[in-house]
């Protein structure tokens, strides 16, 4: 069993800074893709890049929390691993974590990301502008906004 | 001798560090010696410079000369537009790079 | 010519606005570099070897004149009079001020232009063919697809930070103007039984480790252009290399799963996003296709008075067929000799933006090779437009010559560089116009980059020079037989390298094998590729 007190790994509650659910925040530790693959009752698992994010899609619907690690803001297979699990049909809580900037809030919230971890907190305002910056957009994401596209054609 | 170099955060010129700041011209420039990383560190944590880093360099006709043609290059300007460089009116200034 | 409309203008707008908001948290030290470098990539801006550099997107190399005019008025306001036409259609300003760019990118946005994405690990300026809309020999306009694909790759969520840059290249024809098959994806729209639909190569591109794309995909039908393209990139973001920015890009990837392997991971994702019904509506692309129909083409002379020498040889070399017989492309080369190939000075972009106004239907198109075409000249212009063009210093008649170097800024520029590019290319330039041998040679391309990262094209010159450090000076490495076109082929390094000097020397000794040994029509290409290195390595060497 993974101990969230002697495992450092995963995100607690409290360290959500930014949350767009309405529903309670797990709290249990999260698991890595193979202890998870391996573990039949744990319902929270942290992905890293380079993990393979598909491995999960047999599983969504025991899992409540997926974390997702950025340890560097510039590696971005964590955008893919977003839309991969929110096309699949997930809809629980997808959480990222580690180093989460204000500069790619708003590109995460669009690939289905609803719950943000930094590993320095924010500047609220600066977050606050990130998250309402885009009015329209030109892509499908795993929101249901309109694309712009559909947009002009409705 | 050490010599550094950076570029200026807001508008981004060439400036070298002349003991006390930072200067457009290389001439200014001064053996920063066992302190060059203090010195980055601290200048560039206060936004006096940006993106700086170590050049080797000697004393020559006493100018600091960079040991690299790059940094030489960066210290006048485009070879192939005098009149853009630092030294519009010095024929000879290329010769100092090349 | 595409016209933005509310939305595109409102996306341009709010990129101005996170942009400045962005440079006064890096200045209030609110971020820090590392965390800011990124962000002013993905707006164009560099900090280059003296300055700030800022690269604004000229989005499938197409330009109006009105925007022509403000590129000038930007070269005035916020630089020092000039600016640098690039290899990918772009245009670079060598001595922007941070503090500046936000107005800067404002006073773009007033004109339906940008710097969005034309630096960064994201999707760069799409590029196509220079002569789209007026080459005589394309199946159609290839830029309603590559306005598509503009639009879809603009502020993509997913895919800001891939493993490394991503270029696209779109064409409509057979004959490649466009270095197609060199960039990450190059598209071609193709006609299968009576329908259109795009082929699609992957994996190509200059850089450390050339190579040129294999095809994946023979068919995409239009519908599924974006579908298809997200596929693509989903599969490179998940499995491109990260641990080494060398073998990062897509080429790699492809090279090292393998094309097959790389082709089937993507038609599973394809078909997955088919589901996922993220393409935009086929109604999109006619909305788009609108914006590209041909202008008001009047017949007139088709035949060309060339009792004037200068003008007639002007004529020859720097035009090209149109698909109406009382028109022609011209190109106005950015290669005099011994100038910095690519440069223009304001008075030249405004002047080169009045023309297109007076004779070419108000448009004007950048070139991959760093010149600028006037896509739809009256046949009864030309001689009236010639002559403003030569008054003016613009009227060299070099097109595909020797003299018609691509160089990347180089060290001059360039922080990255190892050495100068621009200085050998004015040499060459000068020693072929002085000798007289430059007007017997006929096509001859010719390619310098300062470093091996590549963006002179060395590697697809009929004759490339790469330069290179050789403990602390500058040495320039030979490359013959490379080809960016259709029959696109890597050159191949000549042997050991050559000074400042000794490089001149050598390009014009590769001249002189080629002069003894060619035979009836034949370009430098084809003649080395009938007779090989040998010859070549013999005389420069022997």
């Amino acid at each position: 069993m993974v101990d969230s007190h002697s495992n450092p790994l995963g995100s607690s509650p409290d360290e959500v800074q930014f949350r767009f659910r309405d529903d309670d925040p797990v709290d249990h530790a999260q698991v890595t893709v193979d202890a998870f693959l391996e573990q039949s009752n744990s319902s929270a698992v942290r992905l890293e890049p380079g993990d393979d994010t598909q491995a999960l899609i047999p599983h969504l619907e025991r899992i409540a929390l997926v974390e997702v690690n950025f340890p560097s803001f510039g590696d971005g297979r964590g955008y893919s691993s977003a839309r991969t699990l929110r096309e699949a049909g997930y809809t629980g809580e997808l959480r990222a974590v580690g180093d989460v900037l204000i500069d790619q809030l708003s590109n995460m919230r669009r690939c289905g990301f609803d719950s943000f971890a930094p590993e320095i907190r924010l500047d609220e305002a600066d977050a606050q502008a990130a998250f309402d910056r885009w009015p329209q957009h030109y892509q499908a994401g795993a929101d249901t906004r309109r694309t712009i596209a559909q947009l002009r054609h409705e | 001798m050490k010599i550094l170099t950076g570029n200026d955060l807001k508008t981004g010129d060439v400036v070298w560090w002349d003991g006390r700041g930072w200067s457009r011209h290389v001439e200014d420039a001064v053996d920063a010696g066992e302190e060059a990383e203090t010195i980055l560190a601290r200048e560039e944590a206060a936004r006096r410079v940006n993106v700086p880093y170590v050049v080797a360099a000697e004393m020559a006709d006493g100018i600091p000369r960079p040991a690299h043609i790059k940094d030489r290059v960066r210290a006048l300007g485009p070879t192939v537009r005098p009149d853009l460089t630092l030294k519009p009116a010095d024929p000879q200034a290329i010769d100092w790079v090349i | 010519m595409y016209k933005y409309d509310s939305y595109d203008q409102q996306m341009v707008d709010a990129r101005v606005d996170e942009f400045r908001d962005q440079v006064e948290r890096r200045l209030a030290g609110k971020l820090t570099e590392d965390q800011f470098k990124p962000l002013r990539l993905m707006n164009g801006l560099y900090l280059q070897l003296h300055a700030y550099m800022l690269r604004v997107a000229v989005p499938y190399g197409t330009l109006s004149g009105a925007q022509m005019h403000i590129l000038a008025d930007i070269a005035d306001k916020y630089d020092r009079g000039y600016g640098h036409f690039t290899t990918r259609q772009n245009i670079q300003y060598n001595w922007i001020k941070l503090e500046d760019a936000p107005d800067l990118m404002a006073d773009l946005a007033a004109v339906e232009m940008h710097a969005i994405q034309t630096s960064g690990n994201c999707i760069r300026n799409i590029s196509s063919d220079h002569f789209a809309g007026a080459a005589a020999d394309e199946l159609v306009d290839p830029r309603p697809y590559a306005e598509l694909l503009r639009q879809w790759s603009s502020f993509h969520p997913e895919f800001m930070y891939l493993p490394r840059k991503f270029k696209i290249a779109v064409i409509a024809s057979d004959t490649d103007r466009a270095a197609m098959r060199l960039h990450d994806i190059g598209i071609q729209i193709v006609e299968q039984n009576g329908e259109l639909g795009a082929a699609f190569y992957v994996g190509g591109g200059m850089g450390r480790t050339p190579m040129i794309a294999p095809r994946i995909r023979d068919f995409v039908p239009l519908d599924q252009l974006v579908t298809y393209s997200e596929a693509c990139l989903r599969v490179y973001n998940r499995h491109g290399r990260r641990d080494n920015k060398y073998k990062a890009r897509i080429k790699i990837l492809v090279h090292e799963m393998g094309a097959e392997e790389y082709t089937r991971q993507v038609e599973e994702e394809f078909a997955h996003l088919l589901d996922e019904g993220i393409e935009p509506p086929l109604a999109e692309l006619e909305r788009i296709k609108t914006y590209f129909e041909d202008p008001a083409f009047e017949a007139g002379a088709k035949s060309i008075d060339r009792s004037d020498p200068d003008f007639a040889l002007w004529v020859e070399r720097n035009t090209v067929r149109h698909k109406h017989d009382s028109y022609v492309s011209a190109v106005i080369s950015l290669k005099p000799v011994g100038g910095i190939p690519g440069d223009a000075t304001s008075a030249q972009m405004h002047l080169m933006a009045d023309l297109a106004a007076q004779y070419s239907f108000d448009e004007c198109r950048v070139m991959h090779t760093q010149n600028i075409v006037l896509p739809h000249v009256k046949i009864a212009d030309l001689h009236t437009l010639w002559t403003a063009l030569h008054e003016a210093g613009l009227g060299e008649p070099n097109l595909d010559q020797v003299g018609d170097i691509i160089a990347c800024p180089g060290l001059d520029y360039c922080s990255l560089a190892n050495a100068r590019s621009i200085p050998i290319s004015q040499q060459i330039s000068e020693r072929f116009a002085a000798n007289g041998k430059g007007d017997t040679l006929g096509e001859l391309k010719l390619k310098i980059s300062g470093c091996i990262n590549a963006c002179g094209h060395h590697h697809a010159g009929h004759i490339g020079i790469l330069g290179v450090d050789k403990k602390g000076v500058e040495n320039y490495q030979l490359l013959l037989g490379g080809s960016e076109a259709e029959d696109a082929s890597l050159a191949k390094i000549t042997g050991p390298g050559f000074n400042e000097a000794g490089i001149v020397d050598a390009v014009e000794t590769t001249a002189d094998v080629y002069l003894r040994e060619r035979e009836d029509g034949e370009r430098f290409l084809d003649t080395y590729r009938r007779i090989g290195m040998a010859p070549f390595k013999e005389a420069l060497y022997g």
